[in-house]
């Protein structure tokens, strides 16, 4: 499979992220409810499904390491678990920007999607430390390959737990039941939702170039 | 049968060298003990019955990772784990067999310290132990998993508590479920759902952790 080359990526993500700003900055209407702070939602939601996606296909590239002894993919593991951190960053900044603008804290546990941010990079912030303190070899990469399939199955069971102790800790009050669906809403979703993975595979492809470089520079010094 | 009576033979030697070294169970005991007494004065005058039965968790927890900390400390003092790998044996037999006596000293101290609890606190119930038993099952799956991969890292010691404990919340979760609302069905459901998944992957995973 041939790959998409990386100045025509860089220039989709730029054209695309910033259509998605105009989108949601100009053509949006504001939200009944929560005026002009609900716009954040559109990058907020867009990013952590990216986050998801990275952390999901961290876990996938860990399989074929573990599986087909594929060379590449632990880095491509690795760097996919990168990128997925720092989207999860992202997601807590911006979940903490909003928390603050409509209940005055800057976190609030009754949010379940922060919460389980939280905890994914409390486990994923481990994962670094793992890996930077084992030598480079096959056993790094297997264990690091096997955490990145711990933390798959970390997600839906921290979100079932998280969900299971809302019912228990705080009632469940704030609903996010907004604005009905549709129109220039859904295509701004849509258009921030694409242009953030965009901007997550070509940052993706960036840090593994980079990588493979400095890969090769070392065999290279070596030989 | 080959299996498991590889399984029982190393989950022996792990007891016997254990309990001939008599360090653990003791630190263990005297550790609970001391965190129940700290939590006494942690809360304030006056704090619902319902944060202690939440600290309970916090306790466990802390004495189990105490537990996980030594479980792979005689192999790597005497380097026999590679001996181990090299044993003609599943490799999933050896986080197996060392899960179950990693069990055996939590449920020893906890059969101490859940009295203890009671008699501290006055907050146990059928469903606290329920939760407290189902709950070591995962805390020994997934903290014995996690302390035979800090072993091989040069941090050591060090990286347990921080592997283990994001892997351990949804456990405290469910078991402060189970320890405080009255139909604790769903936690504890909760809870043996996480035992079965997580025993699995770390029964399917072990091989790729432990390597020659």
């Amino acid at each position: 499979m041939r790959r998409i080359p990386l100045p025509v990526l860089a220039a989709a993500a730029l054209v695309l992220v910033t259509l998605a700003l105009a989108l949601v900055f100009f053509v949006v209407p504001n939200d009944a409810d929560q005026g002009f702070s609900q716009r954040i939602f559109y990058f907020h939601v867009s990013i952590a499904f990216t986050a998801y996606l990275c952390f999901g296909a961290g876990a996938w590239k860990a399989l074929r390491h573990l599986w087909k002894r594929d060379p590449r993919a632990d880095l491509e593991s690795y760097v996919a678990v990168h990128q997925g951190v720092i989207f999860g960053v992202l997601v807590l900044l911006t979940g903490s920007i909003w928390a603050k603008i409509s209940w005055g804290h800057w976190w609030v546990w009754s949010e379940n999607q922060l919460v389980l941010f939280l905890v994914l990079f409390l486990f994923y912030a481990a994962y670094f430390m793992l890996r930077f303190s084992v030598d480079p070899g096959p056993q790094r990469a297997n264990i690091s390959a096997v955490y990145a399939l711990f933390g798959v199955v970390l997600v839906p069971v921290s979100f079932l737990a998280i969900r299971l102790s809302q019912s228990l800790i705080h009632p469940q009050v704030f609903t996010r039941h907004g604005p009905n669906f549709g129109g220039w809403i859904l295509a701004a979703y849509i258009v921030s939702q694409v242009a953030v993975l965009v901007l997550a595979y070509t940052l993706y492809r960036v840090e593994l170039a980079g990588k493979l470089l400095d890969l090769r520079l070392r065999e290279l010094r070596l030989a | 049968m080959n299996y498991l009576s590889d399984v029982g033979a190393l989950t022996r030697k792990d007891l016997l060298l254990q309990l001939r070294a008599r360090d653990t169970l003791p630190a263990m005991l005297l550790f609970v003990a001391a965190v129940f007494v700290v939590f006494h004065f942690s809360l304030p005058a006056g704090s619902s019955r319902l944060a202690a039965s939440g600290l309970l968790w916090v306790a466990i927890v802390f004495t189990a990772l105490l537990a996980l900390g030594r479980a792979f400390v005689p192999e790597r003092e005497q380097r026999t784990l590679d001996a181990l790998v090299l044993a003609p044996c599943d490799r999933s037999a050896i986080w197996l067999a060392k899960s179950l006596a990693t069990l055996a000293f939590l449920v020893a101290a906890e059969i101490v310290a859940l009295p203890l609890f009671e008699l501290f606190f006055h907050g146990l119930h059928g469903s606290t132990v329920a939760g407290v038993a189902l709950a070591d099952l995962g805390i020994c799956a997934v903290g014995t998993f996690v302390g035979a991969t800090a072993v091989v890292t040069r941090a050591r010691e060090l990286l347990l508590p921080l592997l283990f404990l994001p892997l351990a919340i949804p456990l405290i979760i469910g078991g402060v479920g189970a320890s405080v609302v009255h139909g604790p069905g769903r936690y504890l459901g909760f809870l043996a759902l996480y035992d079965l998944l997580f025993a699995l992957l770390c029964w399917a995973a072990f091989e790729y952790v432990v390597v020659e």
